[in-house]
């Protein structure tokens, strides 16, 4: 493999911070978990079947504690996007500009996720565009759902 | 307003001012404690008090001088109150002397000392976020897609905001530039003698689309102080009083739902804050003379224009302008000794001293006549606050 291919595997540079579910309190592990087997979740309550995201201990809705994960389509549509110029990390420096985009997940009640808009980070993405998520497995043993703007 | 309303209006005013000189980042010889300490000493001097006559201290921001070590380093026969406005950030200090002013009007004190510190040369910048190994909880899900500073936080909300309102690069060039302007006329500003074109501001180098490096605040060092007390003991100092006509703090519906998940998100968060601050004052925004709108970022400043009544979201492009937010002759000038973005980032507690210097009719950028002077903190945190001092 030349050396650009191995540079690119992932999104953004190796050292970035990795998730740590595991440290993590419980009701975080099942998104992790589920995005391993390159499956998208969204927490979503038993009781009144709202969902919400990120995940939190108790329904904002109805207060129920009984929470779940539930697989949705692993697709979505750019809520707003930005492109980083400064490099809050020194890791980050050579992958500098790089794209994040806040996506909305309209089959899971309009809860949003955000990642990197994969390919040509000089391009302004749509706001409203469809995109598709992208598993991008770490070799640690963790995987990032990133975005691609669906053709 | 009914009499059952809760009101602190007109109980408390500020009463003295105190800052240190202000530095850029880094370049104060003294620690931020003895900052503090400066500004403190130098508030209760402009009161015409003594220090020893302080009893209530209260901050924000997670302060590092803690009103204990203060109150024993200082001598203070009796502390009591000892008061943080909780949350992370500059969206707490108009919160913090809200706070202060309903525990004068409570009877919990009788001389509080609302005070900011910062050394970000002694200690961590902001905006320069730690590089941890692995991160766990909610930043799982926004740090390892490099994205987690407070740049980069506000940039993707502005984002949005800018999409639904059609709302130009301009716009949040003249609330940069406004600051740089009026930081020309103010010598204790950090960025005096140091004026912005707009040719520079096009040229200067991306943060995070949609900021240019001047449309974020700057890192420094410095610390500023006001005194308070009640209206009735303010009539007897030495300084004509800025009375706290009103204040607000809070938040809306899941603001702080994480992995950016609020409902409402192109927002500055003031939407059901800002109409209680005016019924409180029995004011409507037209008759603000002067605002203090803290610029962590212009975006920001742009969306809480919108959403303290000055202007609709659709003439939000026509509303800020360099005219219109400049003094003399601005509709609404705004950030008069040059804020955050060019007087002193002491995370917006500056703003504080500004807007009841206007009440004073003290300013480097004094508006003719100015009775209602607010202040807007934080705009599109989680947790946000405002104030508004009146003659």
């Amino acid at each position: 493999m030349a050396p650009e291919a191995v540079k690119s595997r992932y999104c953004l540079p190796a050292g970035m911070p990795m998730p740590d579910p595991a440290r993590s309190a419980s009701f975080h592990h099942g998104f992790w978990e589920a995005a391993r087997r390159h499956e998208l979740v969204v927490q979503r309550c038993r009781s009144c079947a709202t969902f919400q995201f990120g995940p939190e201990e108790i329904c904002h809705h109805c207060h129920g504690f009984d929470l779940y994960w539930d697989r949705v389509e692993p697709s979505g549509r750019i809520y707003s996007w930005e492109r980083i110029w400064h490099p809050s990390f020194p890791v980050l420096k050579e992958a500098c500009p790089y794209l994040v985009v806040l996506i909305e997940l309209p089959q899971a009640g309009g809860t949003r996720m955000m990642g990197n808009l994969l390919g040509d980070a000089r391009r302004d993405p749509p706001i409203g565009g469809k995109v598709d998520a992208v598993f991008e497995d770490h070799e640690e043993g963790f995987t990032l759902v990133q975005w691609r703007l669906t053709d | 307003m009914a009499s059952d309303a809760l009101t602190i209006k007109d109980k408390a005013a500020i009463v003295g001012l105190g800052e240190t000189k202000y530095y850029k980042r880094g370049g104060a010889p003294q620690s931020e404690f003895r900052l503090a300490c400066e500004a403190i000493m130098k508030a209760a001097d402009d009161a015409g008090i003594a220090v020893t006559d302080i009893d209530g201290l209260a901050s924000y921001a997670d302060d590092r001088n803690e009103p204990i070590r203060m109150a024993s380093a200082l001598g203070l026969p009796e502390l009591r109150l000892s008061n943080i406005f909780w949350s992370g950030g500059g969206g707490g200090v108009a919160g913090a002397v809200g706070n202060a002013a309903a525990a004068i009007a409570a009877g919990y004190a009788k001389y509080v000392c609302v005070f900011r510190s910062l050394a970000q040369g002694q200690f961590f910048r902001f905006g320069a976020a730690p590089a941890p190994k692995s991160v766990t909880g909610n930043a799982m899900y926004t740090l390892p897609y490099g994205m987690g500073t407070a740049a980069q936080m506000i940039a993707l909300r502005t984002r949005r905001f800018m999409y639904e309102n059609q709302v130009r690069q301009d716009t949040m060039a003249a609330v940069a530039m406004a600051s740089y302007y009026h930081a020309q006329f103010n010598p204790r500003a950090v960025m005096y003698g140091r004026p912005l074109t707009r040719e520079q501001y096009d040229n200067s180098r991306w943060i995070v689309e949609p900021f240019h490096l001047y449309d974020c605040c700057m890192e420094n060092d410095g610390a500023a102080a006001v005194i308070m007390t009640s209206a009735e003991r303010a009539r007897d100092l030495k300084h004509k009083p800025a009375y706290v006509m009103a204040a607000a703090q809070g938040s809306s519906f899941r603001q702080g739902a994480s992995a950016h998940n609020s409902p409402d998100y192109g927002t500055s968060n003031f939407k059901t804050l800002a109409p209680r601050l005016y019924e409180m004052a029995g004011i409507t925004p037209a008759d603000v003379d002067v605002a203090q709108c803290y610029e962590n970022f212009t975006g920001a400043v742009v969306m809480a224009m919108v959403e303290h009544g000055f202007c609709a979201p659709e003439e939000v492009n026509d509303f800020c302008r360099f005219d219109n937010l400049t003094w003399p002759d601005g509709k609404l000038p705004i950030n008069t000794s040059g804020g955050n973005l060019a007087e002193c980032y002491v995370h917006g507690m500056e703003l504080v001293l500004e807007a009841a210097r206007q009440v004073r009719g003290t300013s480097t950028c004094q508006v003719r006549d100015c009775e209602v002077s607010l202040v807007v903190a934080g705009p599109a945190v989680p947790l946000v606050s405002d104030l508004i001092l009146h003659g």
